[in-house]
């Protein structure tokens, strides 16, 4: 937990000081901004809508900053070769990884914290509840942990950034084809492949429209869960190549 | 201190390193001596516990490394051939972070901090992003976060390289203080590193060791032909210098003598070394010897013996 802790620090003081997290909060903020004027305010709509229109539009650029935000974690490292010491210091591969990930997951939590204005915008004008806006960012959170956690895998396979965010894109978008492939097979398999999806049951279905159900928070928490276990099996992989 | 038993490591089917078997002693400072690709940063790396073996086991402090490796991290410095850095941060800060992560409290690094920087003369740039550090600096930044958390034993991968002149000597001299309280072992294919800075070596080459001993020792029994210079003053009585050398028992060729200042400079032949024989015949003949010494390196012709006349290493 201490080393946890240890990393966790650096590693957020590292988004911050460096230009690469700022571009990336940038660049998710500026464009949901755009998104959001051009899908949520240029028509007359249902405040409810224009709510369910931010979340979809946030829900994209959450994966994507996820991801950007996750491929340097580990690559970078192998790249320059400081990971060498946090391989050589007396601490689990699983610090290691929480670490990272947590630090993150709070600049992430930083940048979805940073949009909140649009919604209450929003709120001031419509009829909206405050509930909604909570479960649809706990929703993105989760979402965006999720992408972290897909992201700091494809980091752990290679020591080139690059290619982690082709494979982490790559991993990502399967992840939302489920849905899609589900359609075309048979049961019990078309239930079984939809429900694996990350975004059209879990999210689009739930938190995007206000409703938090424990299936889909345990869902995001498994696939969370299910990646980082992943990534330490990957960096523990590593050492003995 | 270290204990490695038949340890072995295999990239895919390509053989790195091994079986190989040694020990070293607690305060030995032991080189690791071979070319390029010869297995030296893969066997620093199984014993600092950064890779692990395909076989065989290490035994550091009497811990093994495989079982049971935080608990021989703890009592390791390592410092890789690249340096582990963050060049976003400070040189203070990326100390304490390296001495937290090997477990050390805040009270005990705030104490330690402050003598690493002093030791490695790293006072001055502290406060200074190690992104905009020179190499040098950078290196002996490397060296600090090895030792911050006093660690037994030091692990130096080929700790001088892409050092200018001036910053080798400091180095050189750093790792001799280092000697003094640390178990060190230090890899390098700069035969003039290890001589001057190991107490023992061991030589690398295509994954075995292929020598060891200290360099008396190794070049003992490696070398059986030997070149020796001997400068004279010059004789103002025209003595026949090279006749003195030539009754030497073991010199085959006494060479043409260079002249200089005032000085004559003899390379002598010999098929054993006459080093001593040479200085007592010389001082006893009464001429006034001024050097005395091999041409070459002994430990250079030792090292291209054992790694086969200068053949690169196959692995």
């Amino acid at each position: 937990m201490r080393a946890t802790s240890i990393i966790y620090r650096r590693e957020l003081a590292a988004y911050l000081r460096s230009p690469a997290g700022w571009i990336v909060a940038a660049a998710a903020l500026l464009i949901e901004g755009i998104l959001f004027q051009i899908r949520g305010l240029s028509q007359e709509q249902l405040s409810a809508d224009v709510l369910r229109q931010f979340f979809w539009s946030m829900s994209g650029v959450t994966m994507f900053a996820a991801i950007i935000l996750a491929i340097r974690l580990v690559a970078e490292e192998r790249q320059t070769q400081s990971l060498v010491l946090l391989n050589t210091s007396p601490v689990s591969d699983l610090s290691i990884v929480a670490g990272k990930f947590l630090a993150a997951l709070t600049f992430l939590g930083g940048i979805l914290a940073l949009s909140v204005y649009m919604p209450l915008l929003i709120k001031v004008n419509g009829k909206i509840t405050a509930s909604q806006i909570i479960v649809g960012y706990l929703g993105l959170w989760l979402l965006g942990a999720a992408y972290l956690a897909i992201g700091l895998f494809a980091s752990a396979l290679t020591r080139h950034q690059l290619l982690a965010g082709v494979l982490g894109a790559l991993f990502g978008g399967v992840m939302v084809m489920f849905y899609q492939l589900g359609k075309v097979l048979d049961p019990p398999f078309r239930d079984v492949v939809s429900h694996l999806d990350a975004w059209w049951g879990h999210f689009q279905g739930g938190f995007m429209i206000g409703v938090i159900s424990l299936e889909n928070v345990v869902y995001y928490l498994a696939l969370t869960y299910f990646f980082l276990l992943l990534a330490v099996k990957t960096m523990e992989a590593k050492r003995w190549q | 201190m270290i204990n490695v038993t038949n340890l072995s490591k295999f990239y895919g089917a390509k053989r790195a390193l091994g079986p190989v078997s040694f020990q070293i002693e607690d305060g030995e400072a032991v080189g690791f001596l071979g070319l390029n690709g010869a297995g030296k940063t893969t066997a620093l790396r199984m014993l600092a516990c950064d890779l692990r073996p395909s076989s065989g086991s290490i035994s550091v402090d009497g811990v093994d490394a495989v079982a049971d490796p935080h608990q021989v991290k703890q009592r390791i410095g390592f410092l890789p051939e690249a340096p582990p850095l963050y060049p976003d941060m400070t040189v203070i800060d990326y100390l304490r972070f390296a001495a937290e992560l090997r477990g050390m409290r805040k009270a005990d690094h705030a104490r330690r901090i402050p003598d690493v920087l002093e030791r490695l003369q790293l006072t001055d740039v502290a406060a200074d992003v190690i992104g905009t550090l020179s190499h040098g600096y950078r290196q002996r930044v490397g060296v600090a976060q090895a030792i911050v958390h006093e660690p037994k034993l030091l692990i130096l991968d080929e700790p001088t390289r892409g050092l200018d002149p001036v910053q080798i000597i400091e180095m050189r001299e750093t790792i001799r203080q280092l000697k003094e309280s640390h178990t060190v072992l230090i890899s390098s294919h700069i035969l003039s590193e290890i001589s001057q800075t190991c107490d023992r070596l061991l030589i690398l080459g295509r994954g075995e060791i292929l020598g060891r001993g200290t360099e008396d020792e190794l070049t003992a029994t490696q070398l059986d032909v030997k070149q020796v210079v001997a400068m004279v003053r010059a004789p103002d009585d025209g003595r026949d210098v090279a006749g003195v050398l030539g009754k030497i028992p073991g010199v085959t060729d006494v060479a043409e003598p260079r002249t200089m200042h005032g000085t004559l400079t003899y390379v002598i032949d010999c098929d054993q070394d006459v080093r001593a024989a040479v200085g007592r015949a010389l001082v006893g003949a009464g001429l006034d010897l001024l050097r005395l010494d091999s041409v070459h390196s002994e430990l250079e012709q030792t090292f291209l013996r054992l790694v086969g006349e200068g053949g690169h290493a196959s692995n």
